[in-house]
């Protein structure tokens, strides 16, 4: 099994005619996803990769039973088409656009409160299932089937890690990216919820950055509820304070976002802390040995 | 994005909170007819973007235009030292000649976004002019909170509730509530990330008034707000840093010997972390951005060797659908053409490794490819000594 996303994923792609949005729906075809077609507004009618461009989002999902988006746009229109997609029904988005305005995300989450629709990023590399379905613009040939969940606010740290996980034999049951922004739809309790209630995923890897308390709160949610074992980590630790640290959400800003706090709290949520981003793979192998012995 | 309290100050002024008269001057001539026509007492504040600028001396107050004329001068070009700015302090190119108050009580005011909640938040609290980071540990609770969406904007009730809240007179609560029904306005229209007014002074004939102020401008949203986009001072920033913002890179200077690039903000976060572990230190931190196309390494080598105190260089690119000899091929000719005489190590995952790695280990250039990152982060640390 695998959360989220699997083989019975249908997904469109808004703003799929753009160069980014092109290639990274052809890796995903290429992988296996039921990319089901494409909204570009004022392109309804065309067709793009051989299949179907639609001018809204209620057309395509009218037209093809898509149940996921995958959204592309530029950040100007990005909240915009969150919002469309959520009032479309659409049970999943996933937002890649880097870049929206924070005001403009303020907006879309509110809207979504409201709706059936779990929204993943914005500014983030998307979700894989591994040899199921992948979404986003993560490379697929990293990834291997398997048992562990991850969940991370990085896009390349969170290849790193799996790369890590492959490279041992560790397959993968979903590996979520959440994005880097500061407000985001699915964050790491959501995530750890949804993994602690997949029988398939028997250990969860979690990896932070600064900025925000998002941690602090998955760890006391962890400490709580779970009973797999949950391998962390957390980047910035030499982060100056006050810098936004290329993610518009990862700053250390009045004292709070540390590194070192977040990594504490983990630490007393029972949460195996890796203090050097080259051992994420090795701690879990550790953590499954142990769990299985 | 920062902006000056001069700056601010305006902004906040053309939504309606009331802010003391003053006229910013860039010379010393120039603040003496400001305080001329001022009249009386006035604040001579040196503007830099960072606070602690009273106790760094930054700050002064001048009985008339005389006294204004000493401290203009004794302000402008001072390389001002706060606990903000670092060592090496802020060159002070402008100052601000403001009227003074006779100021009653010293409240605080702020706007930020609250992730949790998803919404912005507004907070008032009684204890003013203090950082309001001290205020939230040590008192907590005196920190009053209202959460408003961006569409509705603060509600006049919620004003109430705060300016009642933090103890300001009935007489004055009206304007109170006024300027910060105000203060959240600006916040919206400006796509402010913090607006704040510290201190926000009640003055002894019932006035409230915006005496300090600080805005932050959410860079995403810069695009639709062409006018304020001018208002960035190219100054406050250190060269390296506008450079590569240029080049859409993005690069932080740090004090360590170890040049990095990196692809993607987590794993650069990732690489600093690696190498202090290895027992080095960051000299920098440096996003090369997704793709990592050959001009962009040749830029990024450039800002890299600017930094004087690099003293080996560690390339980690975990690329997945990047091709490492693509890479492998933009690093050898940036370094041939840069004449980087420094150690670099290569850590790169990707297609085409081997064919990467051959064209690397055939250069002539002292390249050392790594296996992982543990591996990379102790040969560069090694390599730096």
């Amino acid at each position: 099994m695998s959360i989220l996303v699997d083989e019975n994923t249908k997904v469109l792609v808004q703003g799929f005619t753009g160069r980014e949005a092109s290639f990274h729906a052809q890796q995903s075809i290429a992988y296996g996803t039921k990319v089901v077609g494409g909204v570009v507004p004022g392109k309804g009618g065309q067709t793009h990769l051989g299949l179907p461009v639609f001018n809204t989002v209620q057309q395509g999902v009218a037209a093809t039973g898509a149940n996921a988006t995958v959204i592309f746009v530029p950040p100007a229109f990005a909240a915009d088409a969150i919002m469309e997609a959520a009032d479309a029904g659409v049970a999943l988005v996933v937002c890649i656009t880097e870049g929206i305005p924070a005001l403009d995300m303020v907006k879309a989450w509110d809207f979504l409160k409201h709706r059936n629709t779990r929204l993943i990023g914005p500014n983030c590399p998307g979700i894989i299932s591994p040899g199921k379905c992948k979404i986003g613009i993560m490379p697929g040939h990293i990834h291997k089937p398997g048992h562990v969940g991850v969940v991370s606010r990085s896009g390349t740290l969170t290849y790193e890690a799996v790369g890590q996980l492959t490279a041992l034999g560790i397959g993968q049951s979903t590996c979520i990216g959440i994005g880097g922004d500061p407000i985001i739809g699915t964050n790491h309790i959501d995530a750890i919820r949804l993994f602690n209630s997949d029988p398939d995923t028997h250990a969860i890897v979690m990896i932070g950055e600064i900025g925000g308390t998002a941690e602090e709160e998955a760890a006391a949610y962890v400490k709580e509820h779970v009973r797999k074992p949950v391998v962390g980590f957390v980047a910035g630790q030499t982060a100056p304070p006050g810098r936004r640290m290329g993610h518009a959400g990862a700053i250390i800003s009045g004292g709070s976002g540390k590194a070192s706090d977040k990594m504490k709290a983990m630490q007393k949520a029972g949460i195996i802390v890796c203090q050097s981003p080259a051992e994420i793979g090795e701690k879990v192998r550790e953590a499954i040995e142990k769990r299985g012995s | 994005m920062k902006i000056h309290e001069y700056q601010a100050k305006a902004i906040l002024a053309k939504y309606g909170v009331p802010v003391p008269r003053g006229e910013v001057a860039g010379t010393v001539d120039e603040a003496v007819a400001a305080a001329k026509r001022i009249g009386g007492s006035v604040v001579v504040k040196g503007q830099i973007h960072a606070g602690g600028r009273g106790k760094g001396g930054g700050v002064k107050v001048a009985r008339g235009a005389e006294e204004a004329e000493e401290c203009a001068r004794r302000i402008l070009g001072m390389t001002l030292i706060t606990h903000q700015t670092g060592p090496e302090g802020r060159v002070v190119r402008k100052i601000l000649v403001e009227e003074t108050l006779p100021i009653e009580r010293e409240l605080y005011l702020g706007i930020v976004l609250d992730r949790a909640a998803g919404l912005p938040v507004f907070m008032a609290s009684a204890a003013g002019g203090m950082e309001i980071e001290e205020v939230a540990r040590t008192s907590p609770e005196s920190i009053l909170k209202e959460h408003f969406h961006p569409s509705a904007g603060l509600l006049p009730f919620q004003a109430r509730k705060l300016a009642y809240g933090i103890g300001i007179p009935a007489a004055s609560a009206n304007a109170a509530a006024a300027a910060m029904m105000a203060l959240a306005r600006a916040y919206v229209e400006v796509d402010a990330s913090l607006a704040e007014i510290n201190p926000f002074v009640l003055t002894a004939d019932g006035k409230t008034i915006a005496l300090d102020a600080k805005i932050n401008l959410d860079d995403n949203a810069l695009y639709r707000h062409k006018d304020l986009m001018e208002l960035r001072d190219l100054h406050e920033e250190a060269p390296l840093e506008v450079e590569a913002s240029m080049y859409g890179l993005n690069y932080i200077k740090l004090d360590g010997t170890v040049g990095c690039m990196v692809n993607g903000a987590g794993l650069a976060m990732a690489t600093m972390d690696i190498i202090k572990y290895a027992g080095g230190s960051p000299a920098n931190f440096l996003d090369v951005g997704g793709g990592a196309s050959a001009e962009q390494i040749k830029n990024a080598f450039r800002i890299l060797m600017s930094d004087a105190s690099v003293k080996a260089v560690l390339i980690n690119i975990f690329g997945g659908i990047l091709r490492c000899d693509t890479l492998a091929t933009g690093v050898v000719a940036a370094a041939r053409e840069l004449h980087v005489q420094v150690p670099i190590v290569i850590r790169m995952e990707g297609t085409n490794v081997e064919e990467g790695k051959r064209i690397l280990a055939e250069s002539g250039l002292a390249l050392t490819v790594a296996e992982g990152m543990k591996d990379a982060a102790e040969k560069v640390v090694r390599l730096a000594q």
